[in-house]
């Protein structure tokens, strides 16, 4: 089924994804990886003020190639999502809602999207061009010194994913093998 | 005796990180293209012609196919004939991934150190491999690999008892550990034999031969034909979301082993398998 969700989402909207939708996202979305991940962590272990409220928002996995002039942005495809598995449920009971990334995630992963209602895309990996146009804006926002890793917040339109693990916790990666004649 | 400025491979190398970030090599844009055609899934077709488009706009507007433009590869043939003057060659293979990456818009991914992770910013070191050939050439190829498939190569030291059926289940837990993190449709490089790195370099190296070609030795060509179709099996299919194009090539090289032993070496790519080849 196609879909049209706004971002930041609601628990509403990720109630109504089911693992297989296609889904376009449209709106203000963040961007870290694993070093941005790590410090996020590390503030939350001292009991320190995130630089991004949680509550409702998108992370996409990404780290782009730099833009060239009159660009918002370079290449800007998913990175592999279950490198910030160890990072991840903490980040989803403080009110992280969706993820976008490509590749499988551990099942403390999907035990926390099921308990928070919450939902993880997958864009195409390896489509970096292509993805790069549906973003219209790019700003830094943390950890600037951390060059193609910091957290930047994005301005998407139409931004297309597939939502791979549904706040149920139904996981498409498992489903397709479990089709397949072996 | 022929003299070489490695001034030219410096500039040569600087061409190819843009070129090979760009374009994918001939034999590799006719893979897509096929794997497209032949994709029975509606999900894995509509996903290969996005790929289709990706590689165009990649071209057409000059952004990278994927953000991770790699940790540069470099495989150079010298001819044992060839006398390199102007400076120091690993300094000027260096020096071109960094004009390459800095000039090109390319990421720098690259740590200084493993443990303390701190970005060189230039995307230098490359990893370098000489090899000394007969002649007075130098072949040059740059291979630029992510990271997102070399996480799931593998190593495998088999026995000898387990022969030619323990080098098939090898592969075949290589590829469905890998599923959707490696980016399918993958390109397998297999290297059997020799030792534990010299089927690890066998394999990388196995990444870098034309797609559709196979092996010269029938035994090697007939598994690569089967491990392809048993990878297309799995049902893991373009971006992992199902259907029966997982793989475009598998391609295996050998070298002789040890009494003892049965080395397999598994060098994943996902489908921006580039390499950019060129003849001094």
């Amino acid at each position: 089924m196609e879909q049209r969700i706004q971002a930041p989402m609601s628990a509403e909207d990720t109630r109504k994804l089911r693992a297989g939708d296609y889904v376009y996202i449209t709106g203000t979305i963040y961007t870290a990886r694993d070093a941005a991940h790590k410090r996020l962590y590390e503030a939350l272990e001292k009991g320190e003020a995130l630089p991004l409220d949680m509550t409702n928002n998108v992370i996409y996995y990404m780290g782009p190639s730099p833009a060239r002039e009159g660009r918002p942005i370079g290449s800007a495809g998913p990175t592999t999502a279950s490198r910030m598995d160890k990072y991840t449920p903490a980040l989803l009971d403080l009110g992280l809602l969706g993820m976008i990334g490509k590749g499988k995630r551990s099942a403390a992963v999907k035990e926390a999207i099921v308990r928070n209602g919450a939902v993880y895309f997958a864009a195409v990996g390896g489509a970096g061009a292509l993805l790069s146009k549906s973003i219209r804006a790019s700003e830094v926002i943390a950890y600037d010194d951390l060059g193609t890793e910091a957290i930047r917040r994005l301005e998407v339109e139409n931004f297309p994913v597939i939502v791979v693990i549904d706040s149920e916790g139904t996981d498409l990666y498992e489903a397709v093998i479990n089709q397949a004649d072996l | 005796m022929r003299t070489i400025d490695v001034a030219e491979v410096t500039g040569i190398i600087k061409e190819m990180c843009i070129e090979a970030n760009h374009f994918l090599a001939e034999d590799m844009d006719e893979a897509m293209k096929n794997a497209a055609d032949v994709e029975k899934s509606p999900l894995g077709k509509q996903i290969l012609c996005q790929l289709q488009d990706n590689l165009k706009i990649a071209g057409e507007d000059m952004i990278p196919i994927c953000q991770d433009t790699g940790m540069a590869v470099i495989f150079v043939e010298i001819g044992q004939d060839v006398h390199f003057t102007g400076g120091i060659l690993e300094d000027a293979v260096n020096e071109g991934v960094r004009a390459g990456y800095v000039e090109g818009y390319l990421r720098k991914s690259v740590v200084k150190d493993p443990i303390i992770r701190e970005n060189t910013k230039d995307n230098t070191p490359a990893v370098i491999h000489y090899e000394i050939v007969p002649g007075d050439q130098v072949k040059i190829t740059v291979a630029p690999k992510g990271f997102g498939s070399e996480n799931m190569s593998r190593v495998f030291m088999l026995k000898p008892a387990d022969g030619i059926e323990g080098v098939k289940n090898a592969i075949l837990t290589a590829v469905q550990d890998a599923g959707p993190n490696a980016c399918p449709p993958m390109v397998i490089g297999v290297g059997i034999g020799g030792t534990f790195e010299k089927c690890a370099l066998m394999a990388k190296k196995a990444l870098t031969r034309p797609v559709d070609e196979h092996s010269a030795i029938p035994y090697v060509k007939e598994l690569e034909e089967e491990m392809l179709e048993r990878i297309n099996k799995t049902g893991i299919g373009p971006g992992g979301l199902g259907g029966t194009v997982t793989a475009l090539a598998v391609n295996i090289n050998t070298y002789p082993t040890h009494i003892a032993g049965l080395p397999v070496g598994i060098n994943i790519c996902c489908h921006v398998n580039r390499h950019a080849v060129r003849v001094i």
